[in-house]
């Protein structure tokens, strides 16, 4: 069972890694944070379990209140982005540069 | 300490004034204090009341005796018609300053009584006051030592200094830093003291870098002249090459003894070895030592520039006192120059050949002061040839004369200088107050300078019955003696025997002497015989100094004239014999035996001819100079043509300070400016660390700018591979 967990959370994980390397809209990339974190929230689950222990899920109610938070500060972000660029392509966001 | 204390308690001289022998340099020390926080205040306030205040700022408020030092540089005159701005304190500097000095000699006698008193003392009075260095096997006490040696210095010292101070204060009294002058030479006295007194070498070290720093101080005292500025700065690195030496000496001898204390030294002397290298070797770094403060060759340069400082200044430091440290230090450790032949002959060999030729150079000087500067390196040559061959009360007796008579010189000049200053000041004239050929006949204008300068002439050409005449004789007459037994005319010198060598010096001795008094007479002719040559408007002001500095003089001229009973030969028995020698026994006595021999006695016929031939050669040096040197065909400075020949050579003395200019000092600008400035200050230093540096943070800075694209999906990258290698590096240590 808890193999089964794990490996559906890395699975999860690294689809979310890929979509942000790859990918260049912002929401899409948004979305796939999200998915890791739920990746490790699944992890967090599964190891709870299997130790008996309530540590790892307090600690999954964080991230997801966290997550919460952090989506609605991005997505704002994202539509100031959006007025002014009239696009969400990162490829054209790169004020911030040395 | 209090076994230090216990063995003092012994001493003869433990319950009489001797106790207080710490006080001798603190009471000066005390006027300094004093004269220095004066001087911190300004000359004077400028305000309304102040009728100089309008036009004249402090800059312009030259003195009578500034502007009167000022000869050699043209136009240096241009602002001496100003009101004269005396200091508001004056009166509190002109007690101060000679009091304490008065006290310190009163304090300096007491002492003597009391030595004299006590009977038989052969061994030193040391007093310790507390522990200075106490690192490892070094064990450095401030203490002061008093004997016989260093009694006759406090003597010198106080006494000649007190003269001096008086004579400062009519001398001095009219420059705005008056008391700054005063605080600096109670300084020096202080120092001068603590020099003679030091228990050790460190000690006297301390006191002879004390007196170096005045005398920067004081030729530098009108530091406003660049001239002047730069008078200073050269004594004062020329003396670095001496105290170099002086330090390895040092060195050298607590490397091998492990101790500095005179006494202690004295007593484990023997353990180098008689003649060995290392003695020698010791020896010589301390006669470099004193060839730079006492001004011999090669290192005799700095001292015709110090003459650029107040004449007072000139008499006390740069004749009677500083400059016979090197004597003293010599004098003091004869123990250590007894075990070399070879270095005394050396010393004995510079000091001749310095006198020689210091007295060439004053041959053909205009300037007075000069004339007494080459003189006073004369003499001083004179006294290391008496150390040198080991007569150290010979030596001695001729320091203390030497202080009389060049004291007196230099004060009388100074008070010509005044007068002609004086004179030219009030017809607004920018002559040379101290060019001869400004003066002449001066004699009907300052009687008793004329009167007094004359005794101090023949003292110092050596006629009889004047001191200078039995100082030097005793000087010759000990190298003549050492030249014909003894361990000096045993040793040999650079493969010479010692004996011909000696006798060569006698000769330039001799030759010395004749030329002592030629030079000495032609100064006295030019400056107070024949027609007068300062201009007709200015000799109606031109006239004798005030008493407070005509009084000091009259002293000195009594000092001068009698000092040779102080240690009169057993040829000429006019009263009590070697009255010096004898005090000076316990004290050089072994040293002085160690290198003449036993049997040492002199063969009275040989010592009667020998005093004959010297005062022959001294009476022929005056006679020549009166037959040949016509002051009446002598003309004013502006007026002169320069010499030629030979006699250019000597008025440009040798050119001695241009070949170091182009041999050391040039050279050394150079390579400073060529090498260490351009090549490694601002080649390697600047270009290579300095901005070097920068260019390599800058460099990283440009990479790391680079790193931040701006590209989200860069940094994204940047972080998976980043995380990837750190889960690596666990995964698979």
């Amino acid at each position: 069972m808890i193999a089964e967990a794990l490996f559906f959370s890395a699975v999860l994980f690294t689809i979310g890694v890929v979509g942000v390397l790859t990918r260049r809209n912002a929401i899409i990339i948004f979305m796939c944070v999200e998915l890791m974190l739920n990746a490790v929230n699944l992890s967090f689950i599964a190891l709870s379990r299997l130790h008996g222990s309530a540590n790892g899920q307090v600690f999954v109610l964080f991230v997801m209140t966290i997550a919460a938070a952090e989506a609605a500060v991005g997505l704002a972000i994202i539509i100031s982005i959006f007025r002014h660029h009239k696009s969400v392509d990162l490829r054209n966001i790169n004020l911030l540069k040395g | 300490m209090l076994q230090d204390l216990a063995a003092v308690d012994t001493h003869p001289l433990a319950a009489t004034a001797a106790r207080y022998v710490g006080l001798l340099p603190l009471l000066p020390l005390a006027g300094f204090l004093v004269n220095g926080a004066l001087s911190l205040i300004p000359a004077y306030k400028p305000g309304p009341s102040d009728p100089s205040a309008a036009g004249h700022g402090d800059e312009h408020a030259a003195t009578s005796a500034h502007a009167a030092e000022h000869g050699e540089q043209d136009g240096a005159h241009g602002d001496d018609h100003h009101e004269v701005a005396r200091h508001k304190y004056a009166g509190i500097t002109s007690v101060v300053g000679p009091l304490v000095l008065a006290l310190s000699f009163g304090l300096a006698v007491a002492i003597w009584l009391a030595m004299a008193g006590a009977d038989e003392m052969k061994t030193p009075y040391v007093q310790t006051f507390f522990d200075w260095m106490v690192t490892g096997d070094l064990k450095i006490s401030w203490a002061f030592q008093l004997d016989q040696l260093s009694m006759i210095m406090v003597l010198v010292i106080t006494g000649v200094g007190t003269l001096i101070h008086i004579f400062s204060i009519g001398y001095m009294r009219d420059d705005p830093g008056y008391p700054r002058f005063f605080a600096y030479l109670n300084l020096f006295v202080a120092f001068m003291l603590v020099l003679v007194l030091g228990a050790n070498y460190p000690v006297m070290f301390v006191g002879w870098e004390g007196v170096g720093l005045c005398s920067y101080l004081l030729i530098g005292f009108w530091f406003s002249e660049k001239a002047n500025a730069d008078a200073g700065k050269k004594a004062f690195i020329v003396n670095r090459i001496g105290d170099f030496g002086f330090l390895i000496a040092m060195f050298l001898l607590f490397a091998n003894l492990g101790t500095l204390d005179f006494t202690s030294v004295a007593a484990a002397a023997p353990s180098l070895g008689y003649n060995s290298a290392l003695v020698t070797t010791i020896c010589l770094f301390f006669f470099l030592g004193c060839a730079g403060k006492s001004a011999q060759l090669p290192l005799y340069v700095w001292l015709p520039d110090a003459m650029a400082g107040p004449t007072p200044v000139s008499a006390l430091i740069h004749a009677a006192t500083m400059v016979t440290a090197g004597v003293y230090l010599i004098a003091r450790s004869g123990f250590l120059f007894a075990m070399s032949p070879t270095a005394c002959i050396t010393v004995a060999v510079v000091g001749t050949l310095t006198a020689l030729f210091a007295a060439t150079i004053g041959l053909k000087q205009w300037d007075i002061k000069k004339v007494l500067a080459y003189s006073t390196i004369s003499q001083l040559g004179y006294m290391f040839m008496g150390v040198g061959t080991g007569a150290y009360a010979a030596g001695m007796f001729h320091l203390v004369t030497h202080a009389f008579f060049k004291a007196l010189l230099f004060l009388g000049s100074g008070s010509v200088i005044f007068a002609m200053h004086r004179a030219y000041h009030h017809t607004g004239s920018h002559e040379d107050a101290q060019d001869m050929r400004n003066m002449g006949g001066l004699r009907k204008y300052m009687p008793v300078t004329f009167v007094l300068m004359w005794i101090a002439t023949l003292a110092i050409a050596g006629v009889p019955p004047f001191s200078g005449f039995f100082s030097k004789d005793g000087i010759l007459g000990a190298v003549f003696a050492r030249a014909q037994h003894g361990a000096l005319a045993e040793a040999t010198w650079l493969g010479m025997p010692g004996s011909t060598v000696l006798y060569v010096l006698y000769a330039l001795g001799l030759l010395t002497a004749f030329l002592t008094a030629i030079y000495m007479t032609r100064m006295m002719l030019y400056t107070f015989h024949g027609p007068n040559r300062t201009g007709v408007a200015e000799q109606a002001h031109l006239r004798e100094a005030p008493w407070s500095m005509t009084g000091p003089l009259v002293v000195l001229g009594v000092l001068s004239a009698f000092g040779g009973w102080l240690n009169l030969p057993t040829a000429i028995p006019i009263g009590p014999i070697a009255v010096l020698e004898k005090w000076l026994e316990p004290v050089v006595g072994a040293a002085t035996a160690s290198i003449s021999g036993v049997g040492g006695e002199e063969v009275m016929s040989t010592e009667y001819v020998l005093i004959g031939v010297a005062v022959l050669i001294a009476l022929l040096g005056i006679a020549f100079a009166v037959i040949r040197l016509k002051p009446a065909a002598v003309v004013p400075a502006r007026d002169a043509v320069p010499s030629r020949g030979f006699e250019h050579v000597l008025e440009e003395k040798y050119y001695v300070d241009e070949i170091y200019d182009d041999a050391i000092v040039k050279p050394i600008v150079a390579g400073s400016r060529n090498i260490l400035w351009t090549g490694i200050d601002r080649g390697i230093i600047d270009s290579l660390f300095v901005n070097g540096s920068a260019v390599l943070v800058r460099g990283f800075g440009w990479v790391g700018s680079q790193l931040q694209s701006g590209e989200t999906g860069a940094y994204a990258w940047a972080i998976a591979i980043g995380a990837l290698a750190v889960l690596g590096a666990f995964t698979f240590r």
